[in-house]
C-alpha cells in the first residue's frame, strides 16, 4: 500500500511541477494544490498505513495509528488554504491591474 | 613607550583638530602652519632614536588593542623603518612648507587637503613601524584610502576622478593579494609578528605554503610600487595636487611596496623565485619607465614615468641583494650586501631629488600655468633659482658628480655587473643581460633628464606662448626645494655620515645574517677608476649624442601607436568587464518565473538524485508494507485521472471540479487511514476552496489553450517527470527505514496528560498548541491581505472616479 501511495504522490507531483512550469496564472494556482495534496498524502503514508484504529482512546483497541503525521497535516491543510486564497487573490488583481494572466508578459526586468 | 606611540598616532589627532583651525583661523593664517607642527615633532622625535640605533639597539613596543585574538599594535623600531620613518616625516614636513606657498589660502578647500594628508602621513607611519602582519595590512589599506582621496582633491574634474579610481583599484587588488600572503604567512609560522617569522625561517622555507605566499605578497609590492604591468596608475595620479605628487607619488607612498620586500627579504630571499621576479620585474620596469618618459611632453607625466624607471631600479637593486642571503657570509655574499645597500642609499638619494624635482614642476606650473615642454623653454634667466634646483636633481637623476645619484648609480652598476659571473640560478646564460639593460637604460634616463632641464629652461623664452608674466618663485615656495637639493649636494660629499648611522643599520635590518664588519669598508670605497665608471662616461656620452640628435628619433618613439600601451589595455579592458557581466546577468536572469521556476528544480533533481545515487541511498524495502484492497487501487486510478483532467483540459469550470475531485479522493484516502479528523477537515477546505476557485474564475480570463513551442513543453516535461521521479525514489528509499521507534506512543497517553480522547486534537491543542496558534496568525494574514487587496482596489477605483 505505502508504495501505491508513493507512486500516487510522483504522479501527482510530476503532474503539479508541470502546471506550475506553465504560462497561466491559474493553471500555477492548479498545480500548487495539486502539490500541497501530495505532500499531504505523503506525510501520511510515512508515518505507516492501515496498522490500528484511529487515534480516538474511546476505541477499545491497544494499536492505534500514527497521530503524530494527523495533527503536522490538519496544520498543513489550514495554512494551504490560507495560502491558496491569498495567491487567488493576488492572481485575480494582477488581471485586473496588468490585462493578462500570462506569465511571460509579467516579467518584472524591462523599466520602460 | 606611551611617547611612541604619541608620535605614531600624532597625525591622526592633528587631523581631527585641522577643521577647527581651518574654520576659526583660516583668514589670519594659512592652515599649513600649524600642520607642519606635526612631521617637524615627529622627525625631532626620531632623530633622538638615530644613535642607539646605529649602536645596533631595536625597540619594541606594544600597544593591547584585541587581545583575545593575538592583534596588539605591535611596533618594533630597526634601522629600516627609522630610515622610512624619517623619510616620511621629513619629506612630510618639507612638502607642508611648499604647500602652504603653493596652496592658496582663499581658493582652495584646505581643510580637506591637510586632513587626507595627515591621515596619510599617520598610516604611512604606521606602516613603517608595524610588527604585527595584520596591523600593518590596515596601515596599508588606510594608505591606499588617503592616496585616492588626494588624487580626487579637485574631484570636480573628470581626470582626477578616473585617476583616483584607478590607482584605487589596482592598490587595492594587489593590497588583497598581501592580505592573503600575510595569512598564509600567519599559518605558516603561526605567529603575527614579522620579528617571529624571520626566527624561524628554515621552517618556513620548507612549508608547502611558501611559493604562493612570496607570490602573495609580491603581488602587493609591486602594486603599491608601481612595478611592471601594474605601474600604468602613478602618471594617471599626477592630476592630484603637485605636494602630493611629491610627497605619495614619489617619495612616500611607492616606497612601501618598496620597504615590504626589503622587509620580507630575511624570510624570502634567498629563493630563486624571489630573485628572478624582484630582480626581473625590477629591471623591466627600469627600462620600460625610461622608455616611456622619452614619450612625455607633460613634465609631471615624465617624472611619473621617471619615478616608475627609479623605482624598478631600487626594486632590481633589492633583488640582486637577496643573493646575499643566499651565499650567506663570505666573498661572494658580501659583494650582494652592497646591492642592498646601495638599493637603500638610491631609495634615500631618490626621495631627495625627485622630490624636489617635483616642487619644480610645481613652481614653474604655477608661475606659467603651463607645465608643457612644447610651451616652455629659456626660462634660466627668468628663474634662475628654480633652474638651478631643477638642474641638481636632474643631473643627480640622470647619475652625475657631484651629486647622490652618481654614488648610487655606480653601486647600481657595481652590482649588475657582478651578476654576470655568478653561476646560480640560471645565471650564468643570461646574467651577461642584466648590465646591459641597466645601462641602456641609464641612457634613456640621462636623455630624459637633460629633455627636462634644458627643453624648459635652455633655448628661447617664447612669453607670447605663456598666459602669465612669468617671474621667479616666493622664496617659500622655494625653501622646500633648495633644502632638497642641498641635501642632493651634502650626500655627495659625505656619504659616509648617512651610510653610517642610517643606512649600516637600516641594511643590518634587511640582511640580518651578515656580519656588520664584512661591509663596514665597502661604504667609503666610492670612488676609484673601474669598469662603472666607464659605464658613467658611456652612458653620458652617448645620451648627449642622443640627446642633440633628438629631433630625429624622438618622432619615432613618440608615433609609438597608443592601442599598444599597458594603459589602453586598462581602458578596454575595464567597460569590457562590465559589459560582460551585464550579459551574463541578463542571461540568466530573464524575469521569466518560468525560467526561475527551471533553475530551482533543476538543481533540486540535481542534488538529491545526484546524492542519492553517488551516496548508494536507493534501497527499497518492501517488507512493512500494508496490504491494498481493490478499493484502494480504485481511488488512486479515479485521483490519477482526476489529475490529469485538471492537466490536460482547456475549460476552466472543468479544471476547477477535476481539482476538487482529487481534493475529495484525499479526504476518501483520510478516511481507509483512519484519520477521521484529517477527513473532515479536508472536506470542508476543500468545498471552500473550490467555491473560491468558482468566485475567482468568473473574473478571470478563459483557460485558452497556450500558444507554447514544442521544446517549451518538452523542457517542462523533462523536468516535472524528473521531479517526480526524485520524490518517489526519495520517500520509497525512506519508507523501508525506520532508524529509531516512533514517539507516537507518549501520546496515547492524552487522557492521563490532557483530559482527552482525541489524540490528534490533545496534540493540536494541548502537546503542541503553539503551532496551532501560528497556523491560527496565518490565516489571520492571510485574511487581511485578501481584504486589503480587494479593499485597496476599490478605493483606488473611487480615487480614479473622482478625478
Amino acid at each position: 500500500m505505502e508504495t501505491l501511495m508513493i507512486l500516487l504522490v510522483g504522479v501527482l507531483i510530476s503532474i503539479g511541477t508541470y502546471l506550475i512550469l506553465s504560462r497561466r496564472l491559474l493553471r500555477i494556482v492548479l498545480g500548487s494544490s495539486l502539490i500541497s495534496h501530495a505532500v499531504n498524502l505523503l506525510l501520511i503514508t510515512s508515518g505507516g498505513l492501515k496498522t490500528g484504529a484511529a487515534p480516538l482512546l474511546s476505541e477499545k483497541t491497544k494499536q492505534f495509528t500514527d497521530a503524530i503525521p494527523q495533527a503536522l497535516i490538519l496544520t498543513a491543510i489550514v495554512i494551504n488554504f490560507a495560502v491558496t486564497a491569498l495567491v487567488l487573490v493576488l492572481g485575480y488583481r494582477a488581471y485586473q491591474s496588468y490585462g493578462t494572466d500570462d506569465m511571460e508578459q509579467l516579467r518584472g526586468n524591462e523599466y520602460e | 613607550m606611551a611617547t611612541f606611540y604619541i608620535f605614531m598616532f600624532l597625525p591622526f589627532f592633528s587631523a581631527l583638530l585641522v577643521p577647527f583651525l581651518y574654520k576659526y583661523l583660516n583668514r589670519q593664517i594659512h592652515t599649513g602652519w600649524f600642520v607642519l607642527l606635526a612631521p617637524l615633532s615627529i622627525l625631532i622625535y626620531l632623530l633622538q632614536y638615530i644613535p642607539s640605533i646605529a649602536a645596533g639597539e631595536t625597540y619594541k613596543f606594544t600597544l593591547s588593542w584585541i587581545p583575545t585574538l593575538g592583534i596588539d599594535i605591535t611596533t618594533y623600531v630597526d634601522g629600516l623603518a627609522l630610515l622610512f620613518g624619517l623619510l616620511i616625516s621629513g619629506v612630510g614636513a618639507l612638502v607642508i612648507v611648499y604647500s602652504i606657498f603653493y596652496m592658496s589660502k582663499g581658493r582652495e578647500a584646505l581643510h580637506h587637503f591637510y586632513v587626507y594628508l595627515l591621515l596619510f602621513m599617520g598610516a604611512m607611519l604606521g606602516l613603517v613601524f608595524s610588527d604585527h602582519l595584520l596591523v600593518l595590512y590596515g596601515f596599508w589599506e588606510l594608505t591606499s584610502v588617503s592616496s585616492f582621496l588626494l588624487i580626487a582633491y579637485w574631484y570636480e574634474r573628470k581626470s582626477s576622478r578616473q585617476g583616483a579610481l584607478k590607482a584605487m583599484l589596482i592598490t587595492v587588488i594587489g593590497g588583497f593579494g598581501m592580505l592573503a600572503g600575510f595569512i598564509m604567512l600567519i599559518m605558516m609560522g603561526d605567529t603575527y609578528s614579522i620579528r617571529e617569522i624571520i626566527a624561524q625561517v628554515d621552517v618556513i622555507q620548507q612549508h608547502s605554503l611558501f611559493i604562493p605566499a612570496m607570490l602573495c605578497i609580491l603581488l602587493g609590492a609591486f602594486t603599491k610600487s608601481a612595478q611592471f604591468p601594474f605601474g600604468i596608475w602613478l602618471p594617471d595620479a599626477m592630476e592630484a595636487p603637485t605636494p602630493v605628487s611629491s610627497y605619495l607619488h614619489s617619495a612616500t607612498m611607492v616606497k612601501a611596496g618598496i620597504y615590504l620586500v626589503a622587509r620580507m627579504t630575511p624570510i624570502f630571499g634567498g629563493s630563486s623565485v624571489w630573485f628572478w621576479l624582484v630582480a626581473g620585474v625590477g629591471i623591466i620596469t627600469l627600462l620600460y619607465g625610461s622608455l616611456s618618459a622619452l614619450r612625455q611632453t607633460d613634465l609631471k607625466a615624465l617624472l611619473a614615468y621617471s619615478t616608475i624607471s627609479q623605482l624598478g631600479l631600487i626594486m632590481s637593486l633589492l633583488g640582486v641583494g637577496s643573493l646575499a642571503v643566499y651565499f650567506g657570509p663570505g666573498e661572494q655574499g658580501t659583494v650582494f650586501t652592497v646591492a642592498t645597500f646601495a638599493a637603500l642609499f638610491h631609495l634615500f638619494n631618490h626621495s631627495t631629488f625627485k622630490g624636489s624635482l617635483f616642487m619644480v614642476v610645481g613652481i614653474i606650473d604655477h608661475e606659467t600655468g603651463k607645465r608643457d615642454v612644447r610651451y616652455l623653454g629659456g626660462l634660466m634667466q627668468v628663474m634662475p633659482i628654480t633652474f638651478t634646483i631643477a638642474m641638481i636633481g636632474a643631473f643627480s637623476m640622470a647619475g652625475l658628480p657631484p651629486f647622490n645619484g652618481f654614488l648610487s648609480k655606480e653601486m647600481f652598476f657595481g652590482a649588475v655587473t657582478e651578476l654576470a659571473h655568478v653561476s646560480t640560478f640560471g645565471l650564468e646564460s643570461i646574467g651577461i643581460l642584466f648590465p646591459i639593460i641597466a645601462w641602456v637604460a641609464s641612457i634613456f634616463t640621462f636623455v630624459y633628464c637633460m629633455i627636462f632641464v634644458f627643453k624648459t629652461f635652455g633655448g628661447k623664452y617664447h612669453p607670447e606662448k605663456l598666459t602669465r608674466k612669468v617671474h621667479e618663485a616666493s622664496l617659500g615656495m622655494l625653501f622646500a626645494p633648495m633644502v632638497l637639493g642641498l641635501l642632493v649636494v651634502l650626500i655627495f660629499f659625505f656619504p659616509n655620515v648617512l651610510g653610517k648611522y642610517i643606512l649600516a643599520p637600516a641594511l643590518t635590518s634587511v640582511l640580518p645574517m651578515m656580519p656588520v664588519t664584512a661591509y663596514d669598508l665597502k661604504i667609503s670605497a666610492w670612488h676609484g677608476f673601474n669598469m662603472e665608471l666607464l659605464m658613467t662616461i658611456g652612458v653620458v656620452v652617448i645620451g648627449f649624442l642622443l640627446f642633440k640628435s633628438a629631433k630625429r628619433w624622438v618622432r619615432v618613439i613618440r608615433n609609438y601607436p597608443q592601442e599598444l600601451t599597458l594603459t589602453h589595455l586598462y581602458n578596454i579592458a575595464l567597460p569590457a568587464m562590465e559589459k560582460g557581466a551585464a550579459s551574463l546577468t541578463n542571461r540568466y536572469m530573464t524575469g521569466s518565473l518560468r525560467h526561475y521556476l527551471s533553475y530551482i528544480f533543476s538543481f533540486f533533481v540535481m542534488l538529491l538524485l545526484g546524492s542519492l545515487l553517488l551516496l548508494y541511498g536507493i534501497q527499497f524495502d518492501f517488507s512493512n508494507n500494508a496490504s491494498i484492497s481493490l478499493f484502494d487501487v480504485g481511488l488512486v486510478l479515479v485521483m490519477i485521472i482526476a489529475a490529469l483532467t485538471v492537466l490536460f483540459t482547456n475549460h476552466r469550470v472543468v479544471a476547477i471540479v477535476a481539482l476538487g475531485a482529487v481534493g475529495y479522493m484525499v479526504s476518501m484516502f483520510f478516511v481507509i487511514f483512519r484519520a477521521p479528523d484529517l477527513a473532515l477537515t479536508q472536506m470542508v477546505v476543500e468545498t471552500v476552496t473550490t467555491v473560491l476557485f468558482l468566485l475567482c474564475f468568473y473574473h478571470l480570463p478563459k483557460l485558452k489553450k497556450d500558444i507554447e513551442r514544442i521544446p517549451f513543453k518538452l523542457t517542462n516535461l523533462i523536468i516535472s517527470l524528473a521531479v517526480g521521479l526524485t520524490v518517489t525514489i526519495l520517500a520509497l528509499s525512506a519508507n523501508g527505514h525506520k532508524l529509531f521507534e516512533p514517539i507516537t506512543s507518549f501520546f496515547e497517553n492524552a487522557f492521563e496528560l490532557a483530559g482527552a480522547k482525541n489524540i490528534v486534537n490533545a496534540i493540536l491543542v494541548d502537546f503542541r498548541g503553539f503551532d496551532t496558534m501560528l497556523e491560527i496568525s496565518v490565516l489571520a494574514i492571510a485574511g487581511l491581505g485578501v481584504y486589503v487587496l480587494i479593499h485597496q482596489r476599490s478605493k483606488r477605483r473611487e480615487h480614479d472616479e473622482t478625478e
